[in-house]
């Protein structure tokens, strides 16, 4: 971890002499000079946290590094000088037999925990809440809270579509309204505090394939066209997270941001009320200023 | 001995008959490599303007540049200039691989070695050969006009990447840039099939007496192995792009859902193809480290039969891997856990050939020539690669990764920093014998150690940036990813000044004319092209050599 932050000031400082803009951390994203995943917030980001930080980093890193010193060895022991007579062994069956077992014993060892997490991920529990997502044409993202009451045609009640945030689109202006740059949205999704959410994914029938992700959830699913794709979270704190689209869509595709803003129930129960009734725009207004009315009490 | 064969040929065509009329395995292996170069460089180019415009976030060069070559209106050059950031990213990775590393690998380097190696006088089939070459000029003529006609509307070229998923490649750009790109792979699959039923019959049936199967030069086998993935694989290819073309211009609805197709259909085939396809990018490269480090060491391969069947194994189980590009199409898990076991498979003959490759060093005299150094650089990058695939391989951490920059640094160390390493060893190993001219060492040397730098300065950082989650294929990304990708572009800079030292090294190597000897690297070059003069006479093995 020491390491860690003295090679951050470290990159900080050539930054600066290379004249890179120090941005800001952004919550619920990443940081500058981040060398790691995102933090994890659903159980599905946790496993993945735990089996590439705990398990398949140190293997790959030890493993890099073994090759590396057997190279060195070999340089500086049987270069031309060093070794003028070379030997002529091609082979050695224990040594090949090591070569192939150990490798299998190191993926089994992989392979145990990588079969729990992804069951984990794609045994969908069962979900406390449901929401569609659906990927537009026009590089936006739709989307529908079942839930919370269906019209006489069978289409959600409380139904919105988020774009790209004007004040995102350009960084001078992300800077001066203080959002982050190409992922705030006009209209984020609310969902409450630590209940199992189920994601249905798909893309509008006239279409192209786009991916919804969230990183600090763990969770990405494509979003294809005459395809219901079904995912699932469970976040474990408040706060607002971000997500771009993950599967090339076009001339836009960078500009596709996903916003999830995790409330306490209370929070949501309000939130939905209000969407319920006033509709999806007012119910974004009346969370925001709620949410920062809160936040100003916790402050004082 | 060598030279007085020559004397008697009076077969010797001359002048442009010479190229285009060509019959000759060593002339079109020489074209092939000249035409990777040209790919190769073009391609580079397209991906420093990339590396340029991600050098900073927001747009700096892809608008005025759309306004430029396309002459937008400044309202429409923004959108214009997005999608062709998409163009580059398509061209870059189409160039590099179907006419860059495929000509020069199995056209170029196959061709000139594999008769060679085997004491063959020729390929089997010496006019298909010449067909096999010529349909890539036309095939890449219409990559490159495809960046000129329009895409979606208002804008040019196509911009689906590399995979060309529909319905992005069908309803998406539903101009004829994507049509043209279609036609130039299914030309340039033609000619790679042709290719490969040249070398499979030249394989089997031209080896000279006493040349059995596993006394074969290793960069045989792996070229054997490579072409029986190509002829498997590319049919594939083509059914695919095929039903893409009959989706787009008449009316049929394969990968269309609301007429009973499917989009995921087309991923299904495409990496049927798509994952033989980057073993056939690196299966030759394998035979060509083989030998150079057995060159160098002085000492035989250890572990001949186990480096052969490793390739065998390599390619056989690339073909049941597949679906581990896909992990997020929505699968279910039991498929995906497949997918997980069997991708992880293929480390172990992998590791089998890092390894055997450290063993054959091993009690060594090791000599530091230019293509040792190269061999050794592939080894380490090969193997970094290598290991960011086995955390790849994982359904689960995917979830994370996928179509992030995570994997975009994978498969450059296995191919950017593996296979064109591989290509410039063999480069450098073999330019005396196909030339006849010593190049300089110290020129090489510095190719390397700029090079060597250089990708790993693009490269590495962005193996945090995926992690991170920054997803590929992004023309402008938020400012916390600012950092890396500065230092990811300065590095692609540097790995340029690395592609002109090595011009210039071709350039003085042509202009020294410095003679090189039958064999200039001693008594560890033990395949047959080494007994042959620098360069070959323009027929060998008149007399078929004798193996014992």
């Amino acid at each position: 971890m020491k390491f860690r932050s003295t090679l951050t000031a470290l990159l900080g400082l050539f930054a600066g002499a290379a004249g890179i803009s120090e941005a800001q951390a952004i919550e619920g994203y990443a940081k500058p000079w981040q060398m790691g995943l995102q933090e994890a917030v659903s159980p599905s980001m946790e496993g993945i946290h735990w089996f590439h930080n705990g398990l398949l980093l140190p293997i790959i890193t030890g493993i890099a590094l073994f090759v590396l010193a057997l190279m060195i060895y070999v340089v500086v022991k049987f270069n031309a000088r060093a070794n003028p007579v070379p030997s002529r062994t091609t082979h050695n069956t224990a040594v090949e037999v090591a070569w192939t077992v150990i490798p299998i014993l190191i993926l089994v060892v992989i392979a145990i925990p990588s079969f729990r997490l992804l069951y984990l991920q794609r045994d969908i529990p069962a979900a406390d809440m449901t929401i569609k997502a659906i990927g537009n044409p026009g590089w936006n993202w739709t989307y529908e809270y079942p839930d919370l009451g269906l019209n006489e045609d069978g289409s959600a009640k409380v139904s919105f579509t988020a774009s790209l945030d004007d004040n995102a689109r350009d960084i001078e202006t992300a800077r001066a309204a203080s959002v982050p740059y190409l992922l705030k949205t006009d209209a984020p999704v609310y969902v409450p505090v630590n209940k199992t959410v189920k994601m249905i994914i798909t893309s509008d029938p006239d279409g192209i394939i786009h991916a919804w992700t969230i990183p600090s959830f763990g969770m990405k699913i494509d979003a294809i066209p005459g395809r219901l794709n079904e995912d699932w979270f469970k976040a474990s704190r408040t706060g607002t997270f971000f997500g771009q689209c993950s599967e090339l869509c076009g001339k836009d595709h960078a500009y596709m941001p996903i916003e999830v803003v995790v409330v306490e129930q209370a929070d949501y129960d309000a939130w939905s009320q209000k969407a319920q009734t006033a509709g999806a725009e007012e119910a974004h207004k009346f969370m925001t200023a709620r949410l920062e009315a809160k936040a100003q009490l916790a402050q004082q | 001995m060598a030279h007085a064969a020559t004397a008697h040929d009076d077969h010797l065509p001359t002048g442009w008959k010479r190229y285009v009329y060509s019959t000759n395995h060593k002339d079109i292996g020489t074209m092939y490599l000249w035409f990777a170069i040209f790919a190769g460089v073009v391609g580079g180019i397209l991906s420093i303007v990339m590396r340029m415009e991600l050098a900073h976030p927001g747009i700096q060069y892809f608008t005025g540049l759309a306004s430029m070559v396309y002459g937008m209106p400044e309202g429409a050059a923004l959108d214009a200039g997005k999608h062709m950031y998409n163009v580059f990213v398509t061209a870059h990775g189409l160039l590099m691989i179907f006419f860059m590393v495929m000509p020069a690998m199995i056209g170029g380097f196959g061709n000139w070695f594999v008769p060679l190696m085997i004491g063959a006088p020729d390929m089997a089939f010496p006019r298909m050969n010449n067909i096999s070459f010529w349909l890539l000029p036309p095939a890449l003529a219409l990559l490159l006009i495809s960046m000129f006609v329009e895409g979606p509307a208002g804008a040019y070229g196509v911009g689906g990447g590399w995979t060309i998923y529909p319905p992005l490649s069908t309803t998406g750009q539903p101009g004829p840039a994507m049509d043209f790109a279609i036609l130039s792979l299914h030309i340039a699959g033609a000619s790679s099939i042709l290719g490969a039923i040249n070398f499979i019959t030249t394989i089997f049936n031209m080896r000279a007496p006493g040349m059995t199967l596993h006394k074969m030069p290793l960069f045989v086998w792996a070229v054997l192995v490579t072409v029986f993935l190509l002829l498997l694989s590319l049919p594939v290819l083509a059914g695919a792009i095929t039903m893409l073309l009959t989706d787009r211009n008449f009316g049929t609805s394969f990968f269309v859902p609301s007429a009973g197709g499917d989009p995921v259909l087309f991923q299904h085939l495409f990496w049927f193809f798509g994952h033989p396809e980057v073993y056939i990018l690196i299966l030759p490269g394998f035979g060509i480290i083989s030998h150079i480090v057995s060159t160098f060491s002085k000492k035989p391969v250890f572990g001949y039969l186990g480096m052969a069947y490793a390739m065998v194994a390599i390619g056989v189980v690339g073909f049941i891997v597949w679906a581990h590009h896909m992990y997020t199409v929505g699968m279910d898990a039991d498929t995906q856990a497949y997918f997980v076991a069997a991708t992880m498979i293929i480390a172990v003959p992998t590791g089998v050939k890092i390894f055997s490759w450290i063993a054959t060093m091993w009690g060594g005299s090791i000599e530091f020539k230019p293509p040792m150094v190269w061999a050794l650089g592939f080894i380490f990058l090969f193997t970094v690669g290598g290991v960011t695939g086995v955390v790849l391989a994982n359904a689960g951490v995917d979830r994370a990764l996928h179509d992030t920059y995570y994997v975009v640094a994978h498969f450059h160390y296995v191919l950017s920093l593996g296979a064109v390493f591989a290509i410039f060893a063999g480069w450098y190993f073999w330019f005396p014998k196909i030339t006849g001219y010593m190049y300089s060492e110290k020129i090489a040397h510095l190719h390397f150690w700029v090079t060597f730098v250089g990708v790993n300065m693009v490269f590495f950082p962005q193996h945090f940036l995926g992690l991170a989650g920054m997803p590929r294929r992004y023309i402008d990304y938020p400012e916390v990813y600012a950092g890396w990708n500065q230092i990811s572009s300065y590095g692609s800079y540097l790995s340029a000044v690395g592609v002109l030292i090595f011009l210039f090294g071709v350039f003085q190597a042509y202009a020294r004319k410095v003679q090189a000897a039958d064999n200039p690297w001693g008594v560890g070059a033990t395949t047959l092209e080494w007994t042959l003069s620098s360069p070959p006479p323009f027929h060998q093995f008149n007399t078929l050599p004798v193996i014992k």
